[in-house]
């Protein structure tokens, strides 16, 4: 058996880039920053380059653990490290946080060099080509011609589509999990009660609320209780929380009551204290724009006729939020295409949230596909 | 190298591939339905240069052909090819599951809509010693039939004729007929003395 153990120790870097970047909205940065961490050695061919994509609520943080808070471990820590499916000992792994993120990249929470204040409501909204073109960038500074492999889940999954689409040269194998080709007017919709909740937060003052020093913390709250219910199954809430009291009898008042929403509460408690509003509103609106058929009449074949990877997708039974259907329209595209793919539907109970947990068929089919990526 | 050890394997565990292999031209895009660990689709890519995809629903098979760095997609047979576009494969091949459909005829049109021809092996049902055992008033049991009635897997077993005759009435020409005992091939009243078929066909308006 081969070890496996966690990447330890790491840490966060930073890169700039002062060369402007015009964005999709037609809005340009002059100069921004990436945050950054990376696991295992780039080898002296720079060929065994994996980038990591993060989701809607994700970062840079993606595996190991910091020095000065050993229980802050990356949110893939289960994939990858050395001896695990993507294994360090053999690919140099990079986590990025996005631009527009609130996690130390430039985004809506970053100083304004015109204007030294927060961004805020200024900052412009980020697609997933934004993206796309900012890990070429990092790429270029690296030195890094092509990644040996692209890998998300859920929105991290449509940036690394994105990249295929954008930059077929600069990569060789994509896996792309639990995602979609586009979002259905159902999950959009989802988006949308989530951006009105912190919309209409009487703390956002249209984006704005650094200024006032406050955080649209209750609409945040529910914008991440709405987005848990959809990341979750029936089964998966029903087998941990049933109809469990939390005080074993009914109280006639609305407080706290059944167990299932003292866990949302804690959940939206939690990551309103540790999110940024505006970086929630742009990171759906990254998703619900993602669409690559779109200048293609809708014909998603059409939009990836560019793309020359080699592509693995993988989609979980009861994930309802990108369902395995959606995986399915994306390997229809890329066999119309002729491109190698493969494709499984791994059989989970946890929904969306799949992706993130630690499944012994799921890290199987990841492993031995990054086994045989040659480098 | 794995690569190697599955090739040399590929022969003398499957004497069937090599038949499959024979009506396989060089080049071309194959769609191996039930493609098990990938071994056929591997053995025809390393000798044919054949490009492609192997179809299965079990998850150990997806696993070993993505360690075999064999494109597999997860899918139902009984449920079609919906995910492939017509006529966008050379050959289609469905080897010796045929009999263990239950969407027979369906999955034959899918076969000849996806593929510009197919390629089916299966159990001569018709094999005397089959016939024999049913003859003592047995289900058949053998190498070939290795179950019991009450666990197999077949449910539309036939013979060479039952075959023959399906083709005919659904426009389909039959390319090619290859039959199999243990010794090699059966030209010599073959639906009694052959054990496993072969056909390469396609619909009759295309050829």
């Amino acid at each position: 058996m081969q070890e496996s153990d966690s990447i330890g120790i790491v840490s966060a870097r930073r890169a700039h880039f002062d060369t402007p970047l015009s964005l999709k909205s037609g809005a340009v940065l002059d100069g921004y920053e990436l945050v950054y961490e990376t696991y295992g050695e780039l080898n002296a061919d720079r060929s065994n380059a994996i980038l990591v994509c993060h989701a809607l609520s994700g970062n840079h943080h993606v595996a190991g653990v910091y020095a000065d808070n050993p229980k802050n471990t990356g949110w893939w820590n289960n994939m990858i490290g050395p001896g695990k499916p993507i294994d360090t000992r053999k690919f140099f792994v990079i986590g990025i946080n996005n631009l527009g993120g609130c996690h130390g990249s430039t985004g809506p929470i970053s100083i304004n060099d015109k204007t030294g204040k927060r961004y805020g409501p200024d900052f412009p909204l980020i697609t997933t080509s934004d993206w796309a073109r900012t890990y070429v960038r990092f790429a270029d500074q690296f030195g890094i011609d092509q990644f040996a492999a692209v890998i998300g889940g859920s929105l991290g999954g449509m940036s690394a589509m994105q990249l295929t689409l954008d930059a077929p040269e600069r990569v060789r194998h994509a896996i792309v999990v639990a995602a979609s080709a586009r979002l259905t007017a159902q999950n959009i919709a989802f988006n949308d009660v989530a951006r009105q909740a912190i919309l209409t937060d009487p703390d956002f003052h249209g984006g704005d609320y650094y200024s006032h020093g406050t955080h649209p913390r209750r609409g945040l709250r529910l914008a991440r209780m709405l987005g848990h219910i959809t990341y979750l199954s029936d089964d998966s809430m029903a087998s941990k929380f049933g109809r469990e009291l939390r005080n074993g009898s009914l109280a006639f008042n609305y407080d706290v009551e059944f167990q299932i929403e003292s866990y949302l509460h804690h959940q939206g408690d939690k990551f309103a204290d540790l999110f940024d509003a505006n970086t929630y509103l742009l990171m759906t609106k990254a998703l619900d724009y993602f669409d690559p058929s779109q200048e293609y009449d809708g014909n998603l074949s059409a939009a990836f006729a560019r793309a020359q990877a080699d592509f693995l997708v993988l989609s979980f039974s009861s994930d309802w939020r990108f369902s395995p259907e959606r995986s399915r329209e994306i390997v229809r595209a890329l066999l119309d295409n002729k491109l190698n793919v493969s494709y499984a539907e791994i059989p989970s109970s946890y929904g969306h949230d799949s992706f993130l947990m630690q499944d012994d068929y799921y890290h199987q089919l990841v492993r031995a596909y990054m086994n045989n990526i040659a480098i | 190298m794995m690569t190697t050890e599955i090739s040399r394997s590929a022969l003398t565990l499957r004497p069937d591939f090599a038949t499959i292999a024979a009506w396989i031209r060089p080049g071309s895009s194959v769609l191996d339905l039930g493609c098990g660990d990938g071994t056929l689709l591997h053995y025809l890519k390393g000798k044919l240069d054949t490009r492609g995809y192997g179809v299965e629903i079990d998850a150990d098979n997806i696993l070993a052909c993505m360690k075999n760095g064999i494109n597999v997609i997860q899918n139902d047979l009984e449920a079609g090819l919906s995910g492939f576009e017509d006529a966008s494969f050379d050959y289609v091949i469905l080897s010796q599951t045929l009999q263990a459909m239950k969407n027979t005829e369906y999955i034959i049109r899918e076969i000849l809509r996806v593929g510009k021809e197919g390629i089916v092996s299966f159990p001569n049902f018709g094999y005397w010693k089959n016939r024999m055992q049913v003859v003592r008033g047995h289900m058949p049991v053998s190498p070939s039939l290795p179950y019991q009635w009450y666990d197999t897997p077949n449910v539309h077993l036939c013979t060479l004729h039952d075959f023959e005759q399906l083709c005919q009435q659904h426009q389909i020409n039959i390319l090619e007929r290859r039959v199999m005992n243990n010794d090699g091939k059966v030209t010599f009243f073959p639906n009694l003395f052959g054990i496993l078929a072969f056909y390469r066909f396609s619909h009759a308006q295309r050829s």
